[in-house]
């Protein structure tokens, strides 16, 4: 099994319907059948929407000291607006998913295989 | 000597050790063992299962050297750095050997998976050729005139996109099959196109690709015996190579339909395909390579230029266009129907699709409509829409027609 990331690239923020808006419960219906769909195959492993870029905090560290940047690391055209994360058999199987997505219709949705970690062994306390 | 087991040992060998990179290059190996040992030893009794299993043990003694390093350096990684993660590489993973019938179907999952729509379309092409056919990576470079290092990091990178991915080196199940199946038979006439379409250049490569995509199209043929268009497609490139003789003269300028000596063209690839394309149509489930090649059976059924039955042609163009609404289909069309009913008549459906962007980008267009121009005898939109094709940078022996063409009045 292989983990993929689905990074949703779709509308920006004030293109979205407002909440309670009957758009906006249909897309809420839409994503609610895709994912039900997912969790039902047993291949969900997280899905969510991001807050904004503007709600977005860079950090990084240079010299030991730590450097905060108000905004996303990288400036893009496309808004990236979320994630799903799911565990399929392979890449086919993965890209099927993708394509349930609401997102996929107005937007863009990158599959991207996540690297498996072998972790090392717990180094004993002390 | 060893291209006729390439693919099915590149196919065995990517199921045994789950690595398509790893067991190329040990196929590779392999065969470079057996050009050492056969001469001294003599052939052995099944080439193909010593090629399979030597390439195989060298795969998984990689694979274990690999496996070795990563341990040490994870090892290594711990002892600096305490509790960090280490990432090492993932466990070398082994296909399962159930679940696979042997031979055939491993040859047709390495074509699929050299063919995948996640991989880049050019990358494709020099992956099958690599890959399944077993061409080296020079002449692949050599054959799409690209810099060899360029063809090598592109195979390269295609290879570790099929790895990182997770590409699965399998069949596509039935109901995937059409989509998927379309993607192969892409790749196999690009083979053929680049061969046949771009006659410049190192013309020995150039019909090395054309021979290898019938190759392609009769294997596949062989291996899927009911898709309609795998037949087709075969029926096409036959019907289309049979004429390779005559296309070029003498002094390697290219030669129209029209122009060319039909007594050069190879009577039994056309009776091949002839038949095979009346074979696939058969079957009932027409589709764009079956059409073409009944196109294509138009022209080799006419015993001169002047008996085509154009009018069929026109008809079977309509035909393609409802399953490939390619501006090209719509172009030659046109031309089929100037060739029935007159210039006037395919000047107006050529001149309702240059609007296509798409389309004045394709020098074929301005040549058709140049010489439509010229049978109304319209000389000066005539050489307007020639300058308008040379402009385009048609490959050289279009070019050499072309600057003929302008100034033959």
């Amino acid at each position: 099994m292989v983990k993929y990331m689905f990074l949703l690239y779709g509308r920006p923020e004030e293109q979205l319907p407002e909440p309670g808006s009957e758009e906006f419960e249909r897309m809420r219906a839409e994503w609610g059948v895709a994912t039900g769909a997912m969790a039902r195959a047993g291949v969900l492993l997280d899905c969510a929407p991001l807050q904004p870029p503007a709600a977005a905090t860079t950090v990084s560290v240079r010299d030991g000291e730590i450097l905060l940047t108000d905004g996303p690391a990288a400036e893009i055209k496309e808004h990236f607006g979320g994630y799903t994360l799911v565990e399929c058999a392979d890449l086919d199987e993965a890209l099927k998913w993708a394509a349930t997505l609401p997102v996929a219709q107005v937007g863009k949705v990158e599959v991207r295989p996540v690297v498996q970690v072998v972790a090392p062994a717990e180094q004993p306390a002390g | 000597m060893f291209r006729a087991h390439w693919w099915a040992a590149v196919a065995a060998v990517t199921r045994q050790v789950g690595d398509l990179e790893v067991a190329e290059d040990a196929v590779q190996d392999a065969c470079a063992a057996a050009l050492a040992q056969w001469p001294a030893e003599g052939v052995p009794a099944s080439p193909r299962g010593w090629l399979i299993g030597t390439a195989r043990h060298k795969a998984l003694d990689r694979l274990r050297r690999d496996r070795r390093r990563a341990d040490k350096e994870a090892e290594a990684m711990r002892e600096r750095w305490g509790g960090v993660a280490g990432s090492g590489p993932a466990e070398p993973a082994p296909l399962p050997a159930t679940g696979w019938a042997a031979g055939t179907d491993d040859e047709l999952a390495l074509i699929f998976t050299c063919c995948h729509p996640a991989l880049d379309p050019a990358a494709r092409v020099g992956l099958t050729l690599r890959c399944v056919c077993g061409l080296a990576t020079a002449e692949i470079a050599a054959a799409f005139l690209i810099p060899e290092p360029t063809m090598a990091q592109r195979l390269v990178r295609a290879k570790r996109k099929i790895r990182q991915a997770g590409i699965a080196f399998r069949v596509p199940g039935r109901e995937d099959l059409p989509a998927r199946l379309g993607a192969v038979l892409r790749v196999v006439y690009l083979v053929f196109t680049e061969g046949h379409l771009a006659a410049g250049g190192d013309a020995l490569i150039r019909g090395e690709l054309c021979d290898q995509a019938i190759r392609l199209a009769r294997a596949l043929t062989a291996l899927l015996p009911g898709e309609p268009e795998v037949t087709g497609l075969l029926a096409l490139l036959l019907l289309t190579d049979a004429r390779r003789d005559a296309r070029l003269s003498p002094a390697g300028d290219l030669v129209l339909l029209a122009e060319q000596d039909r007594s050069r063209w190879d009577r039994a690839m056309i009776d091949e395909g002839e038949a095979l394309a009346g074979q696939a149509l058969r079957l009932g489930r027409p589709g764009s390579y079956q059409i073409q090649a009944a196109i294509a059976a138009c022209h080799s059924g006419a015993a001169t230029a002047a008996d085509t039955d154009w009018r069929e042609i026109a008809l079977l163009y309509g035909e393609l266009i409802r399953y490939e609404p390619s501006p090209m289909a719509a172009a030659n069309r046109a031309v089929a129907v100037a060739m029935s009913e007159g210039p006037a008549a395919g000047l107006v459906i050529l001149d309702t699709v240059s609007g296509d962007t798409r389309l004045a980008r394709w020098p074929q267009l301005h040549i058709a409509r140049a010489e439509l121009l010229r049978q109304l005898g319209r000389r000066a939109e005539a050489v307007a829409a020639y300058e308008a094709a040379m402009a385009l940078e048609p490959p050289a022996p279009e070019r050499a027609y072309l600057a003929r063409r302008m100034h033959e009045w």
